[in-house]
């Protein structure tokens, strides 16, 4: 229990940060950290999977997108409300995750990775596809008018930043709920050494699975709010770029910490809007840091905190 | 067009795209045989190799097949020492740890990529072919007193297409005769069967490794200097490729280059010929579909008869 306390307690602190930081920060800087805290629930569920199980997935866009496409084409064609359409980014997601779970868990290492990398393309194609409901690369707008959530008009930046953050502390407990959780300990566990967690008697095949199931609806859950709160459903977001992106926030932020997806997510956010201001080849610092980050460091920023300062970090 | 002729036609195109994408598979393939690993930043030695033919040739400009033939030894040359420097320099010292490879090489698809746009920019550009004559194709048609032959309109190839068809069997064979024949291949031959015993016996395995590696760039670079008179070199032009040596890859069984080159017939045909009656994105969604498919239930490829 003791270790379940600590847990909470320092995420508590962190929420509490992040609300205080929001009267602190310029107006701009605010604007981009309701951004970066929903990508940064995208890179806790990513982390969830890639962290601590040690599956890693190059498909998760195609669950980002599940959320997003799930709201924004419920709200959309079926005039659905913002609540009813996050049930339903959340329930697609959990289906498209189960199932592509499912078949891609049949194969392990680079197999896996290339089998999602598949499905997310079909997924990506599926979308171009069908165009006539989805706009295709171009995407389309939710109207500002149907983005109340309870009487809480989240097209403005007040309400964004702390909707955005209610997201973000709710998913925060959570991983940090599970991580603490004897289901994340055999997690890690299989990530370890998954014979010896099989050799133990745990279920190594399922606890894989739910955990996929997990990860995707977190990330479908990012996708949903992205679409909500910032008004647009577009191909790009499930491209492989953006399965590609949450793994380097958990590479550099430190994959298997529950803060590490916060901290990555924030360091290359800020890299990248700084370079775009700089070349159109802004993507030329994912690149750079993608191989420096594999080359020198592979435990990130906060892996780097744990081994040398804060052992107890969860 | 009838039916006959515009699959004839159809056909045609699906063996250039053919030859081509054997080459850049064979490439991946080899790479992955040896080394056991996936290079995702195949495809951008694809479009470096574009994009130094486009170079070169606009230095050269005494005539185009003079740029071109030069080209078509420089440009793989230069790609090929472009990849064994990133792989002494990356690979190596991540231990070609499958996983942190393919990390790594996605991180090495950025930075050629942007690094091509930044300087080449975002156009695409032509390079003129070495020769390109029209030739007008016949078909038969059945009259009342038995076939005649015509030329149907639209019903044509050119020179320079069936000459890629060509060069690209020539390469293949030679890289063959390379690997069967030759001592170097016999070295990367011994290093894929058992790196550790090939140390054993003396053989130098990070040197091969960066040939191998090397030699995989350098055949993605030759197929595209081959394609680009066809196609235009353009910074993003190694994305498709990339998935459908994958795609090909795969099917063919991982690291079998006999299957390599049989699944690039197959789908660069049926890609070739589906694209023309069909919408590409449904062949590419069924193309994509079917690799995860197979992945997962016939790890070994179609063609495979044991698993990798």
């Amino acid at each position: 229990m003791m270790e379940h306390t600590r847990t909470g307690v320092f995420h508590l602190s962190i929420i509490g940060l992040l609300a205080g930081l929001y009267f602190v920060l310029p107006e701009y800087h605010s604007g981009v950290l309701a951004r970066v805290m929903v990508l940064a629930v995208y890179a806790m569920g990513y982390n969830l999977l890639f962290g601590y199980t040690g599956l890693l997935s190059l498909g998760h866009s195609l669950f980002f997108a599940a959320g997003m496409y799930g709201l924004g084409l419920a709200m959309q064609h079926l005039g659905f409300n913002p609540l009813m359409g996050i049930s339903t980014a959340i329930l697609v997601a959990l289906i498209v995750s189960a199932v592509i779970g499912f078949l891609a868990l049949r194969t392990t290492g680079v197999a896996f990775m290339i089998v999602t990398l598949m499905f997310a393309q079909a997924g990506y194609l599926t979308i171009l596809w069908m165009g006539e409901y989805t706009r295709g690369d171009e995407g389309f707008v939710i109207p500002q008018s149907k983005r109340v959530l309870a009487g809480v008009d989240l097209s403005n930046a007040d309400n964004r930043y702390f909707a955005a953050l209610i997201l973000f502390a709710v998913a925060l407990l959570i991983v940090g709920w599970i991580v603490c959780s004897g289901f994340g300990k055999t997690l890690v566990a299989i990530r370890e050494n998954e014979e010896r967690a099989r050799m133990l008697g745990y279920n190594v095949q399922r606890h894989k699975w739910f955990a996929v199931i997990v990860s995707g609806v977190l990330s479908g859950a990012a996708g949903a709010a992205y679409a909500l709160l910032f008004g647009y459903v577009g191909a790009t977001f499930a491209t492989v770029q953006y399965s590609i992106f949450p793994l380097l926030y958990v590479l550099l932020g430190g994959a298997g910490t529950t803060i590490g997806p916060l901290i990555g997510t924030v360091f290359m956010y800020y890299l990248i809007d700084f370079t775009s201001g700089l070349t159109n080849a802004y993507l030329l610092v994912v690149g750079v840091a993608l191989i420096l980050l594999t080359l020198f460091a592979p435990h990130g920023l906060a892996g780097a905190i744990r081994k040398r300062i804060l052992p107890w970090l969860p | 067009m009838e039916f006959g002729p515009h699959f004839f036609l159809a056909s045609l195109e699906g063996a250039v795209n053919a030859a081509v994408l054997a080459l850049m598979a064979v490439g991946l393939s080899i790479v992955f045989g040896i080394m056991r690993v996936v290079n995702v930043a195949h495809g951008e030695f694809f479009m470096l190799g574009a994009v130094i033919a486009w170079w070169i040739s606009s230095l050269i400009g005494i005539h185009p097949a003079v740029g071109f033939v030069t080209a078509l030894i420089a440009a793989p040359l230069m790609v090929g020492a472009i990849a064994a420097t990133a792989d002494y320099f990356i690979l190596r010292r991540i231990d070609y740890d499958p996983e942190r490879t393919i990390v790594a090489t996605i991180g090495l698809l950025y930075v050629l990529q942007q690094t091509t746009l930044m300087t080449f920019g975002p156009e695409a550009r032509p390079v003129e072919a070495p020769f390109n004559k029209r030739i007008a194709l016949p078909w038969f048609e059945k009259t009342a007193e038995g076939f005649s032959i015509y030329w149907p309109w639209g019903l044509s190839t050119t020179t320079y297409k069936l000459a890629v068809i060509a060069a690209a069997f020539v390469i293949l064979v030679a890289l063959w005769i390379f690997m069967t024949r030759s001592r170097v291949g016999l070295i990367m031959r011994a290093t894929q069967l058992d790196s550790e015993m090939a140390t054993a016996h003396g053989i130098p395995v990070d040197r091969v490794y960066a040939l191998v590696f090397g030699l995989g760039a350098a055949i993605a670079a030759m197929a595209a200097v081959l394609v680009v008179p066809i196609q235009q070199a353009h910074y993003l032009m190694g994305h498709d490729p990339l998935l459908l040596s994958f795609i090909v890859v795969i099917i063919g069984g991982l690291g079998s280059i006999p299957g390599t080159i049989v699944a690039a017939l197959l789908i660069g045909m049926s890609d070739g010929i589906i694209s023309v009656f069909f919408s590409p994105t449904v062949a590419k969604i069924l193309a994509t579909l079917l690799v995860a498919f197979v992945l997962i239930f016939r790890p070994q490829g179609l063609f495979g008869k044991h698993a990798t």
